[in-house]
């Protein structure tokens, strides 16, 4: 299957990337390619079988309510791009 | 120096024959004579090293030291480490300095080890040749126009040059035995939380684990022995009591029971490869196992399986790479959305942007359960092949790579032939299962390593298996001619 340009586009955006226009073509093949292999776990019936997320089907383990970590923002925020008055900066979001 | 054992070299320590500031300048002064014909290192650290083999010496004097105290070692440089960059091999954390330690940096050091410096890796750990780095290719020490595998390729790029006595590396899909394998050195990827993740840079999540790489199955276990063990930070640690990976090193092979799995040698498989694996098996043989043909009938749906599960949670767990808080940020962003969008098309390599967007794809609304869930449901077929198997066999066998190290730019254009590369050592990462790769021989002077596989927390018998085989062999002890 090929992907048509616009979905490459969609998932780009989706997933938060800017793509310049010479690149498309290449990552249009690329992920077809991928999508096209992995195809083939279509032919195999899997009803009834419940998915694995985890080896060993590990769960994260709970932990009493304590506090155990200590506040570590300014240090944290040195390797900041851009900070002020502890709070890091972004381009204005509402006028 | 740089051809004695860990083993030689923590005897000549604790008996006073050599200092650790020695062994610390030695290993430096190598790292500063070859590492640029190979490229195995993104920051190499002398003062901190000095300064750690100092205070590693007085622990010696006063008879405090652990076995591996003194000894050199290198990190992937997927591993924090407080104070020092750690990039990961990107572009995006290319400023980035942890403020923190990994737990494995913190157990190492605690055991009084000296950290030489970090080493290169493909980016974010996403690649099976090392070319996908952002300092550049790293180039294998027994042919420098060949890759050295990936992504702990600098680090078994390192170990094998001699540019250290061991090293760290990571394994979501067989990046720790595929450049084991493809460099000629012994590399272990442990049962999934066996080592701490907690300060290892997340790319797969469920697939991640860190472990030990050196020349022979002896060291490999001793390092093991500092880098495994139960971490309440890490939350699918596995909390079980702390082993000695070195008890049964010694014990015979007489009456073990080897699974070779029908769909490891067929197609696929490289001839000369094949011809290695033969002598390797036969060894094996007359070391006193028996040999029994196995099916592991899903092998062939790993690869596709891998890279569905492998890119869904790279996608959720490289979104915390926004230009925000730390790493690249773009120049003069015109809104929120283009200081996202550019931080990260600037900030990642082409890899690393084809599998956030596929596993976004997959992720995405009407294709989660085509994809993502269906991946997982195979996922299960695949670990219930091994746990059919272990039934019948104690370990099981086959090759690590399906061909030796390969060319540099041969098959950069074509990931789907990439991927293939990890066909043998992706069924493991799936199933969370021990797997180690061991030299067993060469194809035109290029190493070829041989994978064993065992049950869940069957470390301590992979390394029994690996070192009888090293007893018998001294594949593991070559030395690549131009680094001897």
């Amino acid at each position: 299957m090929s992907l048509p340009k616009e979905e490459v586009e969609k998932i780009a955006h989706l997933a938060r990337i800017s793509l310049s226009v010479q690149d498309i073509p290449l990552y249009t093949r690329h992920l077809s390619d991928i999508l096209d292999f992995v195809e083939q776990m279509k032919s195999v019936d899997t009803t009834g079988i419940t998915p694995m997320a985890h080896p060993l089907d590990a769960l994260a383990r709970l932990r009493a309510d304590v506090v155990s970590e200590t506040n570590l923002c300014s240090h944290f925020q040195t390797i900041a791009p851009q900070v002020e008055a502890g709070l890091y900066l972004v381009p204005k979001v509402i006028e | 120096m740089h051809n004695k054992t860990l083993t030689e070299l923590s005897h000549a320590l604790h008996l006073r024959e050599c200092s650790s500031v020695e062994l610390t300048r030695y290993f430096l002064e190598r790292i500063e004579r070859y590492d640029a014909h190979l490229n195995s290192f993104i920051s190499v650290t002398p003062e901190m090293a000095l300064a750690k083999a100092t205070a590693a010496d007085e622990r010696l004097a006063k008879n405090e030291a652990e076995p591996l105290t003194g000894i050199p070692i290198v990190y992937k440089d997927i591993f924090c480490t407080k104070g020092i960059k750690t990039s990961c091999g990107s572009k995006m954390l290319d400023n980035f300095i942890a403020p923190y330690d990994a737990t494995v940096v913190e157990k190492c050091q605690a055991a009084g080890m000296v950290m030489l410096g970090k080493t290169n890796m493909d980016e974010f750990a996403m690649g099976s040749s090392n070319e996908n780095s952002f300092y550049g290719a790293v180039k294998n020490p027994w042919d420098t126009k060949a890759v050295p595998g990936g992504s702990s390729g600098g680090s078994t790029a390192a170990v094998a040059a001699r540019l250290t006595p061991v090293a760290t590396g990571t394994d979501t899909g067989g990046s720790i035995r595929q450049p084991a394998a493809l460099c000629g050195v012994t590399g272990l990827k442990p049962t999934y939380g066996q080592v701490s993740r907690y300060g290892m840079i997340a790319f797969a999540s469920s697939l991640d684990q860190g472990g030990p790489i050196g020349h022979s199955a002896e060291e490999v276990a001793l390092l093991l022995n500092v880098m495994a063990g139960f971490d309440e930070r890490d939350s699918t640690s596995l909390d079980h009591p702390q082993e000695d990976y070195t008890t049964y090193l010694n014990e015979s092979l007489k009456g073990l029971k080897i699974g070779l799995p029908k769909e490891y040698f067929g197609e696929g498989l490289d001839v000369g490869v094949a011809k290695v694996l033969d002598a390797a098996i036969k060894e094996l043989e007359q070391a006193g196992a028996t040999l029994h043909e196995i099916h592991l009938p899903q092998t062939h749906l790993a690869v596709p399986v891998y890279y569905i599960i492998a890119p869904a949670e790279c996608s959720s767990n490289l979104s915390r790479y926004d230009g925000v808080r730390f790493g690249h940020r773009c120049e003069n962003p015109t809104d929120l959305m283009d200081l996202y969008k550019r931080s990260r098309g600037e900030g990642f390599g082409g890899e690393v942007k084809r599998r956030i967007m596929i596993g976004t794809y997959a992720l995405s609304a009407g294709y989660y359960d085509a994809y993502y869930l269906k991946a997982g449901q195979i996922r299960r077929l695949i670990s219930n092949d091994f746990s059919q198997a272990f039934k019948q066999v104690d370990v099981i066998v086959g090759p690590t790579s399906p061909t030796p190290p390969f060319n540099l730019g041969e098959k950069v254009n074509d990931p789907v032939t990439m991927y293939l590369s990890d066909i043998y050592t992706i069924p493991a990462n799936l199933a969370g299962l021990p797997a180690l790769s061991i030299p067993a021989g060469f194809v035109n002077q290029r190493p070829v390593g041989l994978q064993l596989i065992g049950n869940y927390l069957s470390e301590a018998r992979l390394l029994n298996v690996a070192h009888q085989y090293q007893q018998r062999t001294d594949w593991h002890k070559s030395v690549p001619p131009n680094f001897a």
